[in-house]
């Protein structure tokens, strides 16, 4: 018997297309691998089992019927907390959006139901998007399938655990400062950042709203690429989505990378990447020159000042955005109050976690009368620096090449202090900065058996040449990574 | 450089509206002191002349056109609410004649 969740979503939904398989016995599939294995993960907050086999099972019947079904037809997917549903519970991971119904569904959610997705359930994530290392949940911890006593990443650690673990063929995460692709990194799997603008952030509940892009987690680029024609295009609900025609991105998975000027940034081979890392990342390299491309070095000058400048736009941004949850029209509100302001205040208190309230007064603070134009605008001003050490290096080769995280995945409790957290996401979050392209994939494990990510980022709009080398790479790395031993 | 003291961390939490307990406020002090002091770094760049950076793309004033159109169900957008009367969402007295909120 075919175990279908070991199955690529590609796989799938010819199988499904075919009449080869049934959306449901898939679908079944994938929640006997949920009830199996997510005790010991806990990727998910929350199982749709009825509502998704009711869905396949509708799939079916149109299949039966000789109807034309959509190019995720049948395909276990999961969304991230974050993501507005009308089924379930959009939480945010979050106390104070404890129990909260969406009356209306995402634009991407819209999107995926439109493509015969079948939708599994959500998954954890870092309260709001806030973190590394999917710790600061207020429901539950995530553990890396990989090794147990690890973190997943975050903040999209449920989606990329569901993708490492086989309890979704494709996983849908937000990525602000590398909240896609450095959990991907850390769970071996592929994620990919869009460009800032190429997906509807229509019912993304925001954070930091100048960087938040929703992109998908999956086992293979050939997935992610699928994922990206379901939920790319202009939407009229979101004044931020780019007016560009949706290309279909599997045209880009030639196999090749002939002619591709791929720079190496020296700025990211630094002291704080661990040598394995490096090492890995160095042959990745490598794997590419042999299949045609040219390597290059780069320069990406101001690189060091994108943590300090993401610390203070995005908790900048949080603060504007997180004030809309007072108590009043949705979510949790503190039942002893006696008087509005004391309600605000006791229910922003007892709703937020600790991660959540340090970059809420970090926001406050920088955004303060006095420190405005010494932190903020001075902020604003680094990154078009740091834009412009971009157009300067694309203008030298077509993709970037660079390690995702310094390291591979810690061990839970490891990271104590926030700026020491903070740092690890020193390669990812300038292209949010940049509002570029950016997609991770397995490029190795270490000598403890954890995976390592490689990253290539690309020109605005141009995820189909960072799709393109990312496929050729995967073809021709020729990794054995095998799978985390779950059972 | 600034440094944030318990009485900054106090002013902010207040505008933040957050209620911090004693032991959250010091942690709070040491905290962002650490990230602020991070932040420092941004000061060895001359950016005079530097256009800020407000967003990934140029953004221009979106105008729709004046219609009516359908909107969420009453009962809809207050199902998420937790307190209403199925007509209204219900807040704490914002007025109180007796000298509490104003």
């Amino acid at each position: 018997m075919t175990a279908w969740h070991e199955k690529t979503a590609a796989q799938i939904r010819d199988a499904v297309a075919a009449g080869a398989v049934s959306a449901a016995e898939v679908t079944r599939s994938y929640l006997d691998r949920i009830e199996a294995v997510d005790g010991r993960i806990g990727a998910y907050t929350q199982v749709w089992r009825d509502e998704a086999l009711a869905q396949a099972e509708g799939l079916d019947q149109r299949i039966q019927a000789g109807e034309a079904v959509g190019p995720l037809a049948g395909v276990p997917i999961s969304l991230k907390e974050l993501i507005c549903t009308t089924r379930g519970f959009t939480t945010c991971s979050s106390r104070i959006l404890q129990g909260f119904q969406s009356p209306y569904n995402a634009t991407v959610t819209e999107k995926l139901i439109a493509a015969d997705a079948i939708l599994l359930g959500k998954v954890n994530m870092d309260e709001f998007a806030m973190g590394s290392s999917t710790e600061n949940s207020a429901v539950q911890k995530t553990a890396n399938p990989w090794n147990l006593k690890c973190v997943p990443g975050g903040s999209s650690g449920g989606s990329a655990a569901s993708i490492a673990s086989a309890t979704s063929a494709i996983s849908f995460g937000s990525d602000t400062g590398g909240s896609i692709r450095q959990p991907a990194a850390f769970c071996g799997c592929v994620g990919l950042k869009p460009t800032y603008g190429r997906v509807s952030r229509y019912g993304l509940v925001a954070f930091a709203s100048s960087l938040d892009q929703i992109g998908p987690l999956s086992r293979d680029v050939t997935d992610a690429a699928l994922a990206m024609n379901v939920i790319c295009g202009k939407d009229p609900m979101d004044a931020t989505s780019a007016d560009l025609p949706v290309e279909d991105f599997t045209r880009a998975l030639t196999g090749d990378v002939k002619g591709l000027r791929i720079g190496l940034p020296k700025e990211y081979f630094i002291d704080a990447l661990g040598s394995e890392v490096r090492a890995l990342v160095e042959a990745s390299a490598e794997v590419l020159r042999e299949q045609g491309a040219e390597i290059v070095e780069v320069s990406l000058p101001h690189t060091d000042y994108a943590v300090a400048v993401y610390y203070i736009v995005a908790p900048a941004e949080a603060s504007a955005n997180l004030a809309r949850f007072d108590g009043v029209r949705y979510g949790f509100r503190h039942s002893d109050a006696g008087n509005v302001t004391e309600m605000y205040v006791k229910t922003k208190s007892e709703g937020f976690g600790p991660e959540v309230q340090r970059r809420i007064m970090l926001g406050t603070y920088v955004l303060s009368s006095g420190y405005y134009d010494a932190y903020y605008l001075k902020a604003q001003k680094v990154r078009t620096l740091i834009k412009q050490d971009f157009d300067r290096a694309f203008a030298e080769c077509d993709l970037i090449l660079t390690p995702t995280a310094p390291t591979p995945a810690f061990e839970m409790g490891a990271k104590s202090d926030p700026l020491e957290m903070y740092l690890n996401d020193i390669f990812t979050i300038s292209t949010n900065l940049a509002g570029i392209p950016a997609i991770s994939i397995p490029c190795g494990l270490s000598a403890t058996g954890l995976p390592v990510g490689l990253q290539l980022i690309g020109k605005a709009f141009d995820e189909a040449t960072v799709l393109r080398a990312a496929h050729c790479y995967e073809q021709h790395a020729g990794l054995q990574m095998g799978a985390p031993a779950l059972g | 450089m600034s440094t944030i003291t318990q009485a900054d961390v106090a002013y902010v939490a207040g505008l933040a509206q957050l209620d911090l307990d004693a032991a959250a406020k010091a942690r709070l002090v040491h905290e962002m002191n650490d990230i602020l002091a991070y932040m420092e770094k941004l000061n060895e760049l001359d950016t005079g002349g530097v256009e800020p950076m407000m967003h990934a793309m140029a953004l221009t004033n979106v105008f729709r056109e004046d219609e009516v159109k359908p909107s969420l169900e009453r009962e809809i957008a207050l199902r998420g609410a937790p307190v209403h009367d199925n007509e209204f969402f219900i807040v704490p007295k914002i007025l109180d004649t007796e000298g509490g909120d104003a």
